[in-house]
């Protein structure tokens, strides 16, 4: 059988054709010098007329955009003192005081939360996580960020249900403009667009509170979307027929209705918005992220550690609350005790702790002398693995960089670009046909005209590395875990734990070990892109339909067959679209590691961010979205494919 | 309860169409000209759904659309809400043509005038039994006070008193399928259209379901138009029936007309696996009478089901009186029990 399908696939001629096409290209390349490497004279300078035309938009408009900013601002700075500075102001003559809502009122209705929302355990939860905070001195920063995401939520929030309802009502808006547009502003790394917001906005938490929406939007508009899309048809005729306008039908009956599925969005959203504020507080917001950046930059690892330990508790914090309450939208799931429900008793004690802290000094200021300290301890732990382990650790280092990640470096880097954009624009051809193959042209001509090839390179050459690692660790391990119960709960919460971490606190640790430069990276890039691939891979063989896998037993299958013959093929689109997840994981966290000294996209990014120069961070960051929609396309293009053969198959 | 045909064919029409088409994947969606429609019908690609579908509905009866998945049963019910739009012809509805109507007045014609059942129940999730109901008259804009009322009405007639709090994932599917019945019943329309109610139910559920339907019309006199692929139910409630095939309505009648006299092959394959002795009654198969009294007459109008015992238990022939009350046929013990017979036998081969 698998002889007579390589025949065929011989026999066609198209691959002839792609083979000769192939050679043909490698032999012009190697003639003419300016097809192997692009001649730095010829960059177009669009970045150059992107900063022109964006300051000079900017000298026109800023007026208004800054007086925007004033207006966005006032919320923050409401919610800001009121979680953490506090209020001062002057009526005439006398100057007025007053103070930020207490911790011990705050930490309670968190826990009043939990409880409300899913019963004891996350109340713990909550209440552990708030004694972290207080214990190891982080909660002025934690409400810093807290503060920022409850105001960047509800307008991100807003924005994306608008967006979503006018993609669902206006389908040629949603294919020309809304689709493509989210894609970029999800894909563009967030640095990227950090900067034309620092420029109308100037310098400050409503720059990076801006960023922050933008960022956090598409997934609503996207839930909004598909919601509205992919309502039961009967539900839509029942809104038909007992006459609803259009605009009755959406608000009133199909997006009520989908409750549920919003507030999964709305969590996706919640954290989305944590993990933007982590990145941006880095351009002044302030909190924790700037917390960490300031430790790792003076070597304080004890400090990053216990700041980057806050945001994941923070994160956990926020995850687990947002998923009870989506899960408690539910009608199917049994509704919590009765009496959280009134909301007077939670805000009763928040208003007694904080009126109380103005006479009792340890209600409105947690006392220093509860505070714990790591003292120093982690700092010592992590010299003295660096000192006894530092052999091994450099083996390691040595033999990943020799046997894997150089050979892809080089490889990537010798090829003549002609050469290499001919073998992608023939792969999409062959995936999906022309269009694609027209789309990848158009990246790959973008990547080229703009100077940027040879970063391009180095940002695929890590990005690759990482997924061959990712899936050479993930696919085992999720096979094994498909196989035992034990285990795949067990990565079950690892998964879903690890994709609650802003993308950023993965850096502390590798760092912390293995110093800057491409292994470090590879390894918080690997850290962060692994999570997709197990969670697809084990989805994928826990659901292969039981009664193939009973055939297979039946004829007589061992353990390893099953695996080999039934469930891995069966699975294999579906742990395509894991790798493809995988591989666009890697490209954001690409420029999230230019911070440990990279020399790819994520680096010019860096660059252009400190020397505010909008348009060469615009273009590197076009440079990654596109890459990412490219592979996407082509992975999705692929893998339906092959879900194609194998139902077809199956059926 | 049932209108005997005799009453219905003098009750004015509800809802009636006219060469009504309905064409998949044609050049054009709607079409001016019956020739260029017909011509479209019949190139590759394209799908008929409907092809030139005739109905009259009349004022109060349960009108039944029988057919086999595919057959457009589905489409036609679809067409004459116009949720489905129509490729061509006409829909009257108490004398006004539904296609000529603006969305506005059609969203009127729906709010006060049509309503809907649904196989899948289509309740909202997260609302009680209570706001599913008044629902449509929230999004009319009634009163309140009024809503109220019609509300707790309602769920007392369907039989789901006290459940009113409930949510929908709290009740049987049966019961779910009440408070569909009483959300379309809720803005007091004269039109009910039903989209195969009862399939999705267990079958001793969906027996109870066409009992309280049957029930309910005998108080309401609603117009209904019910769709569904199960002849058997088609027989029990159905007034008159349309049986569809291939997206042509090939037969309409009384269920009597259609299992007494199929017109073709594919209506009979459907009539023999029914009882015709519950379905036929005694006067269409009697006998001319003879010339001399009859001991025992029945009522030529009852179904032979009803009078087998008591010509089993008579002497010799039984006088069979038609509408006006005259003795015009007579019936023996071995036409019934041929009769019974037959079907038995076409049952069990079915």
């Amino acid at each position: 059988m698998r002889g007579a399908a390589t025949l065929t696939v011989l026999r066609d001629k198209r691959l002839w054709a792609a083979a000769a096409m192939l050679a043909a290209l490698s032999a012009v390349s190697s003639l003419v010098p300016w097809t192997a490497s692009y001649p730095a004279a010829w960059k177009l300078p669009i970045d150059d007329v992107i900063t022109t035309w964006l300051k000079y938009i900017v000298s026109h408009i800023s007026p208004v955009t800054r007086a925007l900013a004033s207006v966005v601002q006032l919320p923050l700075d409401l919610v800001t003192a009121l979680l953490v500075k506090g209020f001062a102001f002057n009526i005439g003559e006398t100057h007025i005081e007053l103070p930020a809502l207490s911790w011990l009122g705050l930490s309670g209705l968190l826990v009043w939360a939990g409880y409300w929302a899913s019963g004891f355990r996350l109340a713990a939860l909550q209440a552990a996580g708030c004694a972290y905070l207080l214990l190891f001195g982080q909660w002025d920063g934690a409400m810093l960020t807290l503060a920022s995401v409850l105001v960047c939520v509800p307008i991100a929030v807003i924005t994306g249900l608008l967006v979503g309802v006018l993609a669902h009502a206006r389908p040629s808006v949603n294919t020309w403009l809304l689709t493509p547009g989210l894609d970029i502003m999800q894909t563009v790394p967030a640095f990227a667009y950090l900067i034309p917001t620092l420029l109308l906005f100037g310098f400050g938490p409503v720059a990076a509170m801006i960023a922050t929406v933008i960022f956090a939007m598409p997934p609503m508009a996207r839930v909004t979307a598909l919601v509205l899309d992919q309502a039961p048809q009967e539900i839509r005729e029942l809104a038909t027929m007992i006459g609803c306008s259009k605009r009755q039908a959406i608000w009133r009956i199909l997006l009520p209705s989908a409750r549920p599925m919003l507030l999964v969005g709305l969590n996706q959203t919640v954290m989305m918005t944590l993990n933007m504020v982590i990145i941006a507080s880095m351009i002044g917001a302030g909190g924790l992220g700037f917390d960490v950046l300031r430790a790792l930059r003076q070597l304080d690892i004890d400090r990053g550690f216990v700041s980057g330990t806050a945001i994941v508790v923070i994160a956990i914090m926020l995850d687990r609350l947002g998923a009870a309450v989506a899960n408690r939208a539910r009608p199917d799931v049994e509704q919590a005790p009765g009496w959280g429900q009134s909301l007077i008793l939670p805000l009763g004690w928040l208003l007694a702790a904080t009126l109380a802290g103005v006479w009792i000094e340890w209600l409105a200021k947690f006392p220093d002398a509860l505070r714990l300290s790591t003292g120093g301890v982690l700092n010592a732990t992590v010299s003295w693995i660096n000192v006894n382990f530092f052999d091994a650790m450099e083996a390691l280092r040595i033999f990943t960089l020799k046997n894997l990640m150089n050979p892809i470096k080089f490889f990537l880097a010798d090829m003549p670009w002609l050469v290499l954009a001919g073998l992608v624009t023939l792969a999409a051809y062959f995936i999906a046909g022309l269009r694609l193959a027209l789309l990848s042209v158009l990246v790959l001509g973008f990547c080229l005209v703009t100077g940027l090839w040879d970063k391009v390179m180095i940002t695929l050459y890590l990005c690759l590395s990482a997924t061959v690692v990712s899936a050479l660790i993930g696919i085992p391990l999720a096979v094994a875990a498909a196989r035992y119960d034990a285990l795949y709960r067990a990565a079950n919460v690892a998964v879903e734990l690890l994709q609650t971490l802003p993308s950023f606190v993965y850096l502390i640790p590798v760092v912390m070990l293995f110093r800057v430069g491409d292994f470090a990276a590879l390894l918080a890039i690997v850290a962060f892109a692994i999570t997709p691939i197990v969670k697809f891979t084990m989805t994928a063989l826990r659901t292969v339909p039981s009664d193939l896998v009973e055939a297979g037993q039946s004829m007589g299958c061992s353990r390893f067959q099953l695996d080999r013959l039934i469930r891995l093929p069966v699975a294999l689109p579906t742990i395509l679209l894991g790798i493809n997840q995988a591989i666009l994981f890697a490209l954001a966290m690409v420029v999230i590691t230019a911070l440990v000294g990279t020399r790819d996209l994520g680096q010019e990014v860096y660059i252009a961010l400190t020397t505010a120069n909008p348009g060469r961070g615009l273009v590197a960051g076009l440079c990654l979205a596109f890459l990412g929609i490219l592979i996407d396309r082509m992975f999705r293009a692929g893998a339906s494919r092959l879900q194609h053969t194998t139902t077809a198959g199956a059926a | 309860m049932k209108y005997a045909p005799h009453i219905l064919a003098e009750r004015a029409v509800k809802l009636s169409c006219r060469d009504l088409w309905k064409v998949y994947g044609a050049h054009t969606d709607t079409f001016t000209d019956a020739a260029e429609l017909k011509a479209s019908s019949e190139k590759a690609g394209t799908l008929a759904a409907l092809r030139d579908v005739h109905l009259d509905i009349r004022h109060g009866e349960i009108f039944v659309i029988m057919g086999l998945s595919g057959s457009g049963k589905s489409t036609l019910l679809r067409c004459l809400t116009r949720l489905v739009e129509p490729s061509f012809g006409k829909i009257m509805l108490d004398g006004v043509d539904l296609m000529t109507l603006s969305p506005k007045d059609l969203m009127e014609v729906r709010r006060h005038k049509m309503a809907m059942v649904f196989q899948h129940f289509a309740l909202l999730p997260h609302l009680s039994v209570a706001d599913n109901i008044a629902l449509p008259l929230r999004i009319r804009g009634d009163e309140t006070s009024q809503i109220t009322k019609v509300v707790s009405e309602l769920t007392a007639l369907v039989g789901l008193a006290g459940m009113s709090e409930r949510l929908p994932h709290q009740l049987s599917g049966g019961q779910q399928q009440r408070v569909g019945l009483a959300r379309a019943l809720a803005g007091n329309p004269e039109l009910l259209f039903l989209d195969e109610p009862f399939s999705a139910l267990d079958p001793l559920i969906r027996r109870e379901l066409q009992d309280e339907l049957m029930r309910l019309q005998a108080r309401l006199h609603k117009t209904m138009v019910f769709v569904t692929h199960d002849f058997n139910e088609a027989v029990r409630l159905g007034d008159r029936i349309a049986i569809m095939k291939d997206g042509k309505a090939v037969q309409t009648g009384t269920p009597e007309e259609i299992v007494a006299e199929p017109t073709d092959s594919y209506v009979a394959s459907f009539v023999a696996g029914v009882d015709q002795t519950r379905v036929i009654s005694c006067g269409r198969i009697a006998a001319p009478a003879r010339p001399f009294p009859y001991d025992v007459t029945v009522d030529g109008r009852k179904k032979i089901i009803e009078i087998a015992s008591l010509v089993a238990g008579a002497h010799g022939p039984v006088g069979v009186k038609d509408a006006s009350g005259q003795v015009t046929g007579e019936i023996d013990a071995a036409t019934i029990l041929r009769m019974m017979s037959v079907t038995a036998a076409e049952r069990s081969a079915s």
